[in-house]
């Protein structure tokens, strides 16, 4: 018995091929990059044996790891105060940009005349905004919010306002026509046509939380104000802890990815039945 | 066959008049006039084709019916009391929300009326029946093929009971077998429910098909070229679509609209 007799299906060459190639994408996808990543750690370790790196300079990836286990205590609980931070803000952010998109919705003329203040709060580097709110809010977590929030904010607000302006015409005479107030309007046609573009923004304010959560702390911290993990590193690095600084790096991003991943998977399932970017491609 | 009478009667002018456009005109900001001096008058019981050239303003009629546009000049009469849950409006495209499934989509007209869905659902159920769309309640747009979602957005114009339903070229984007199917179940639907038509559309045969009369419009400006009683008895069916007299029909309508097309005068002459 060969194999082709195997395959109930018969195909030709071509089909075949393209059978074959798709399996191997399938396969490839997790392989490659994960072949890539430990190949690259592996290149990491012999660097540092090969040219004799001392371990306050580059420390392998061993020492890394172990590191992450022996310190785990205090990393973790660092991780726990960026993450509050990051995800407070996301939430605010969440709120502050649909609320504001939302009132945006509502009339031209208020979008016209406060979007550029948004997109002077969205250009201004945080950094060189921070001394002021140093000066201005005493509360600590308030400060750290603050700065979060600003930096997350804006895709948030720019993605929805998009999403609610671009309700297909003719639905909008629909609803009109339907005597429809303006809350049913917001409720069952603009909210959930903008959907789609509000969870692109959140996707992408996931990050920013995260990264305007640890600038946010970059900046305190270097006046000895916070606890998070950012001020771990910087503590690291005038201890000249790399295995530490190193360990608190990975947790930063793989936290990052975490976020995106489950970000992700709640715009996949919300938008899956409905919406093109979370349709499987249909030969 | 009561509405075979009706359509007779309103063939002939006896059914009662239903809405009655006088010299209405409609100019837009960008100053083109859209419509020039229409004068119209739809029936009870009418099925009405507003038959003419891109441009020639059918669409804006529609609207200016439907109450989303005004008039700039000339008055709408409607008999008695009309408001905007007497009409259904079918547009080119299906126009759904392509995140709630058949069966919310039919029962948003009642929603906004703040129609519960337990209340809404034998109306809703009953429309999806009468369109042929049983077992489809839970399907969202994405998964229905584009004939059946214009027989969604047809039982969503109807679930209201609508007096007056406004068609603006609904089944132009189909094909034409798609398309014959929904003409026959439009006009078995219009029988049993006797309710007005006012369907727009560029296609000769459909109009002569469906409607009880043609209006046929010129464009720049758009205006009323001329008017077609198709005084066929319905129901009508394949064997009429195949036979001398809709041909014959066909050919009298066509006359027309080459001449509606030719009064139009202009650099714009499409060249027909």
């Amino acid at each position: 018995m060969t194999a082709f007799e195997d395959n109930a299906l018969k195909l030709d060459p071509e089909e075949a091929r393209r059978a074959r190639q798709e399996r191997l994408e399938r396969i490839g996808k997790w392989v490659l990059p994960l072949a890539i990543m430990v190949l690259a750690i592996w290149l990491w370790d012999r660097i540092c044996v090969w040219n004799e790196i001392p371990q306050y300079i580059l420390p392998r990836p061993g020492v890394v790891l172990q590191t992450l286990h022996s310190d785990a205590g205090l990393l973790f609980s660092s991780l726990l105060v960026t993450l509050r931070i990051t995800f407070l803000s996301l939430a605010l952010a969440v709120i502050g940009g649909v609320g504001l998109a939302v009132l945006f919705a509502q009339s031209k003329w208020v979008e016209m005349s406060f979007f550029p203040f948004a997109i002077v709060l969205q250009v201004t580097p945080i950094v060189a905004i921070f001394p002021l709110i140093n000066i201005y809010v005493n509360n600590q977590t308030v400060k750290l919010l603050l700065c979060a929030w600003i930096v997350a904010f804006f895709p948030i607000l720019s993605n929805t306002t998009l999403g609610l302006n671009s309700v297909d015409r003719n639905l909008r005479d629909l609803f009109k026509l339907n005597g429809a107030t303006r809350w049913q309007q917001l409720r069952y046609l603009r909210l959930p046509a903008a959907m789609p573009y509000f969870l692109g923004g959140l996707k992408i304010a996931g990050g920013l939380s995260l990264i305007g959560a640890v600038v946010a702390e970059f900046v305190a911290g270097a006046q000895g104000q916070s606890s998070g993990l950012a001020s771990r590193i910087i503590e690291a690095g005038y201890r000249l802890n790399a295995p530490r600084l190193f360990a608190a790096l990975i947790l930063i991003s793989l936290t990052g990815i975490l976020i995106f991943l489950v970000l992700s998977l709640v715009s996949h399932l919300i938008l899956r039945r409905w919406h093109e970017s979370a349709l499987k491609q249909e030969h | 066959m009561i509405q075979e009478k009706v359509a007779e009667k309103a063939a002939s002018g006896e059914a009662p008049m239903l809405l009655s456009l006088r010299n209405v005109g409609k100019v837009f900001s960008n100053g083109v006039t859209a419509l020039s001096k229409v004068d119209l008058a739809i029936r009870e019981g009418d099925f009405l084709s507003l038959l003419g050239p891109s441009g020639c303003g059918k669409s804006t009629a529609l609207r200016l019916i439907a109450g989303l546009s005004t008039p700039t000049s000339g008055q709408l009469d409607w008999r008695g009391s009309i408001d905007r849950s007497n009409i259904g409006f079918v547009f080119q495209e299906p126009t759904l929300l392509p995140w709630a499934s058949v069966f919310d989509n039919v029962w948003l007209p009642l929603r906004l009326k703040g129609v519960s869905r337990a209340k809404a659902e034998p109306a809703v159920m009953e429309m999806l029946a009468r369109v042929h769309l049983n077992g489809f309640e839970n399907a969202v747009p994405r998964e229905l093929s584009g004939g059946m979602k214009m027989r969604v957005s047809i039982a969503r114009a109807m679930v209201t009971k609508p007096r007056i339903l406004l068609m603006d070229e609904p089944f132009a984007a189909l094909d034409e077998i798609t398309r014959f199917k929904l003409n026959n179940d439009l006009l078995e639907l219009w029988q049993d429910e006797r309710f007005t038509v006012a369907f727009v559309t560029h296609s000769v045969f459909e109009s002569v098909f469906l409607s009880s009369r043609v209006v046929v419009m010129a464009a720049r400006p758009g205006r009323v070229f001329g008017e077609l009683p198709i005084s066929a008895p319905y129901p009508r069916d394949e064997v009429f679509r195949t036979s001398p007299d809709y041909a014959a029909l066909c050919r009298q309508a066509s006359d027309v609209l080459v001449n509606a097309i030719n009064s139009t005068a202009g650099p714009h002459h499409d060249g027909l």
